[in-house]
C-alpha cells in the first residue's frame, strides 16, 4: 500500500495541493485526472524527493514504511518509481550504462553479468517497439516525445517498482504505442501486482486500459468518482462538470 | 608539496642504479657530453649547441600557467638507466622490467599491438615491431638509433616540422634530446594495429626530453599511442617533449596521448603535424596529470583538402593548472579542420583553454569548428578560455562555442530517482562529458582513463 495523508503544497502562497489523502492499492490501477496546472505533477514529482517543491509536514508510507525521511535514490530502491512528463537528457550517457547502474543500485545482491544485462535490455527495448541500438544512444538524447515515454517504461520493467507514478505517460504515444504500452501496464498490475497510480488529462488511454479507482484532483482538492461515468462526463463536458 | 596520494597507482619508483649519470644542471659542456655518449654525427652536436644558443636567448613565456618553480640548474639533463637496449623484452633488466611490467607493459603488448617501445628516463631501453611491418618496411625504433641507422632520413626531416627557435622550451629539447620514438611508413601501407609507446621518469630531478618524429608516406595510415607516468616525489621533475608528423598527400595518422604523470612533473610539449594534400592529421590528447601542463598541439594544413582534428579532453584536481588547447593553421584552400575540447575541474585547480584558427589569405573555401566546454564541478576551480579566430578571406568559413558549465540539478535529480547515489550519478556525468573523447582512445585506454578521472573525482 502506498498511503499518502494530509499533504498540502503552496507555491508563492498559492494553495496547489490542499490536505491531499491517497491510497495506493498493490495490483491496481488508480487514475490522477485534472486540469492543467491543477498540481498533478507536482503530487508526483514530491512523492520521489524533488528538492524544488516545498511542502507542510505529510504522512508517506510505502508498505507501512515512512518515507519522507528517505532520499530521492532510498525511496526509489523501496520500490517508488515516478516517471517524468519531461523525461532529462543525459548527454553521454548511454541508455546501457544509466540502466546498469540503476539496477545495480536497486537490487544490489542481484547483479547479472554485462552480457547478460544486455540481452535483457534489448528484450526490454523490442517490448516497448524501441529498436536495440537505443541501448547505445545517450539517454532521452535527440529522443521523440514518444520515445522518451517508451524508454520510461522500460526502467519500469527492468526496476520492477512496487508502485509506480505514470506521469503523462499517454502523451505524445501514437495509437499503437498507446496500445502497447496500455497492455504492458496491465501485465504489470496482474503478474507482479504492481500498484499504479496514472496521471492523465485526456480519456483515450483508457479505451485500452480499465482504471480501478479514479481520482479528480481540481482547485486543490482530490475528489474520488466513479470510473465509468465520470470519464464520459469529462468527455464531454470537461473538468467544469465534475 | 599536496599530500601523499594514495590513488595514484603510478606513484612508486625503483632502485635502478643507472648506468651513467650526467651533473645536475645544463651547460655547453653538458651537452657535449650527451652527444659524445651518444656517439652522434657532428652536425647533431651543432643543432644541439645552436639550439641551446636559442633557449639561453630566450624569455620565460609571459602567459600561461605559472612556470616559477622551474629550476633549470637542480635539473639532471641525462640518466641513462643501463647499457643495454633490450630487443626481447627477456633482455631488459628486471627491476626496469618489473617497473613496466606494474605499469602493464607487456600485457599491453600482447593485446595485439603493431609494435611497443618503452622509454626509462632518458633512454629507450625497449622497442619492438611485427616482423610482417618491418618487412614492409615500416620503421618504429627509439629515435637516438634511428639517427643512427637511417641518417639521411632523419636529417632530412629533424626539426623541420618544429624547428628550434619556435618556443624556449621546443629550443631545451632540440639542446638535450634523448630518447623518443622514430616511425616510417613506406608508401600506400597500412598499419591497422597502433605502435604503442610508453614514458617512464623514474630519476628524482629528472628532465625527460624525448624527440619524436612521425613520417607517413603518401597513402599510408598509423596510429601510435602514448602513454606516461612517473613516480611522486617531494621535488619536480621537467618533460619537455617535441613531437614532429609529417602526413604525405592521402596519408592519415592519429597520434594519441594519455598523459598521467604524477603531481610534481612540469610537462611543457611542443607538438605539431604538417599535412599535405588530401591527408589528415589527428591528435587525441588526454591530460589527466602532472603539476603544470602547457601544450597546444597544432596541425598545419599544407595541402589543398587537407583535414585536421584535435580531441583533447583535461582534468584538473586539486593543485593542477591543466592549460591546454590547439591549433589549426590553414595555409591552403579546401582544407577543414576540427578542433573539440573538454576540461574538468575540481578543487583548487585550474584549467585554461587556448585555440588559434588560422586561414591565411591564399586558402580559399576553408572550414573549421573550435569548441571548447568546461565541467565545473565546485566553485574552487577556475576555468578560462582564450580562442582566437584569425581569417584572412571570406570563402572560409569558421565557427567557435566557448561553454562553462556545472552538473545540472535535474540530471542528478533525474538519476537519483532511478536509485543511483548522488555520488554515482555524479560520475555518469562526468563520464558522460568526457564520453566523445574517451570513446576515440583504443579500448585498455579509455577503461583506464575513466577509472582514472573516477578517482581524480572521488579523492
Amino acid at each position: 500500500m502506498l498511503t499518502i495523508k494530509n499533504l498540502s503544497v503552496s507555491i508563492d502562497d498559492k494553495n496547489i495541493l490542499n490536505n491531499i489523502n491517497l491510497q495506493i492499492k498493490p495490483g491496481k490501477i488508480h487514475v490522477l485526472m485534472g486540469p492543467n496546472g491543477a498540481g498533478k505533477t507536482t503530487l508526483a514529482q514530491i512523492l520521489i524527493g524533488n528538492p524544488n517543491f516545498q511542502f507542510s509536514i505529510f504522512n508517506f508510507q510505502l508498505n507501512g514504511k515512512n518515507m519522507v525521511q528517505l532520499s530521492t535514490e532510498k525511496r526509489a530502491r523501496m520500490g517508488l518509481f515516478v516517471s517524468f512528463q519531461n523525461p532529462v537528457e543525459l548527454e553521454g550517457i548511454s541508455v546501457l550504462s544509466f540502466l546498469r547502474a540503476a539496477y545495480n543500485s536497486t537490487f544490489p545482491d542481484k547483479k547479472l553479468h554485462l552480457k547478460e544485462f544486455k540481452e535483457k535490455v534489448k528484450k526490454t527495448l523490442a517490448d516497448v517497439l524501441l529498436d536495440e541500438s537505443f541501448i547505445g544512444r545517450s539517454v532521452n538524447d535527440g529522443f521523440s516525445g514518444g520515445e522518451k515515454k517508451r524508454l520510461e517504461i522500460v526502467q519500469i520493467l527492468i526496476l520492477k517498482p512496487k508502485f509506480a507514478v505514470l506521469d503523462e505517460i499517454d502523451s505524445g504515444l501514437d495509437v499503437d504505442n498507446l496500445r502497447n504500452i496500455s497492455s504492458i501496464i496491465k501485465n504489470l498490475v496482474k503478474k507482479q501486482k504492481t500498484g499504479i497510480l496514472l496521471i492523465t488529462h485526456q480519456s483515450h488511454i483508457f479505451k485500452y486500459l480499465r482504471p480501478d479507482f479514479l481520482h479528480i484532483l481540481k482547485d486543490g482538492k482530490l475528489i474520488d468518482a466513479d470510473c465509468t461515468q465520470t470519464i464520459k462526463k469529462i468527455e464531454r463536458y470537461g473538468y467544469a462538470a465534475v | 608539496m599536496q599530500q601523499f596520494d594514495l590513488s595514484y597507482k603510478f606513484g612508486f619508483h625503483d632502485n635502478v642504479k643507472p648506468s651513467f649519470i650526467l651533473t645536475k644542471g645544463l651547460s655547453e659542456d653538458v651537452i657535449k657530453k650527451i652527444s659524445k655518449q651518444k656517439k652522434e654525427p657532428s652536425w647533431m652536436l651543432n643543432f644541439r649547441l645552436s639550439a641551446f644558443k636559442i633557449f639561453n636567448s630566450k624569455k620565460m613565456p609571459g602567459w600561461g600557467a605559472d612556470l616559477s618553480g622551474i629550476n633549470f640548474d637542480e635539473i639532471y639533463y641525462y640518466i641513462k638507466p643501463t647499457d643495454k637496449k633490450g630487443k626481447t623484452w627477456e633482455e631488459v633488466p628486471l627491476e626496469i622490467k618489473n617497473t613496466f611490467e606494474r605499469i602493464g607493459i607487456p600485457q599491453a603488448e600482447r593485446k595485439f599491438l603493431a609494435g611497443v617501445g618503452a622509454q626509462y628516463d632518458s633512454e629507450s631501453v625497449y622497442h619492438s615491431i611485427s616482423k610482417m611491418l618491418s618487412k614492409k618496411g615500416v620503421i618504429f625504433l627509439d629515435t637516438d638509433t634511428a639517427l643512427q641507422k637511417y641518417p639521411e632520413i632523419f636529417r632530412e626531416y629533424f626539426g623541420k616540422v618544429v624547428p628550434p627557435g619556435d618556443n624556449k622550451f621546443a629550443a631545451l629539447n632540440s639542446a638535450v634530446w634523448s630518447g623518443g620514438s622514430f616511425v616510417y611508413v613506406p608508401k600506400n601501407v597500412r598499419v591497422d594495429l597502433p605502435l604503442q609507446a610508453y614514458f617512464r621518469i623514474n630519476a628524482k630531478n629528472l628532465g625527460q626530453f624525448e624527440r619524436t618524429l612521425i613520417i607517413a608516406e603518401a597513402g599510408s595510415y598509423v596510429h601510435y599511442t602514448e602513454g606516461c607516468t612517473a613516480p611522486i616525489y617531494s621535488t619536480d621533475s621537467l618533460h619537455c617533449g617535441v613531437v614532429e608528423v609529417i602526413v604525405k598527400k592521402g596519408a592519415h595518422v592519429r597520434y594519441t596521448t594519455v598523459q598521467n604523470w604524477s603531481k610534481n612533473v612540469y610537462n611543457l610539449v611542443t607538438k605539431r603535424m604538417f599535412v599535405e594534400e588530401e591527408g589528415r592529421g589527428e591528435w587525441v590528447d588526454a591530460n589527466i596529470g602532472s603539476k603544470i601542463t602547457m601544450k597546444y598541439p597544432s596541425i598545419y594544413l599544407r595541402g589543398k583538402g587537407a583535414t585536421g582534428g584535435l580531441l583533447s579532453l583535461s582534468v584538473a584536481g586539486l593543485g593542477q593548472h591543466q592549460d591546454t588547447g590547439g591549433k589549426m593553421i590553414h595555409l591552403a584552400s579546401g582544407t577543414s579542420s576540427v578542433i573539440i575540447s573538454k576540461s574538468i575541474g575540481k578543487d583548487v585547480s585550474k584549467t585554461t583553454f587556448r585555440g588559434l584558427i588560422k586561414v591565411v589569405k591564399n586558402a580559399k573555401n576553408c572550414k573549421s569548428k573550435m569548441s571548447c566546454h568546461t565541467l565545473l564541478l565546485d566553485d574552487k576551480s577556475e576555468s578560462s578560455s582564450f580562442p582566437t579566430v584569425d581569417v584572412q578571406n571570406n570563402s572560409s568559413k569558421v565557427t567557435h562555442e566557448a561553454v562553462v558549465s556545472s552538473i545540472e540539478e535535474n540530471q542528478l535529480f533525474y538519476l537519483r530517482s532511478r536509485g543511483i547515489s548522488k555520488e554515482m550519478a555524479e560520475n555518469l556525468i562526468i563520464k558522460g562529458f568526457s564520453e566523445p573523447i574517451v570513446k576515440e582512445l583504443p579500448l585498455e585506454y579509455a577503461v583506464e582513463l575513466n577509472r582514472l578521472i573516477q578517482l581524480e573525482m572521488e579523492k
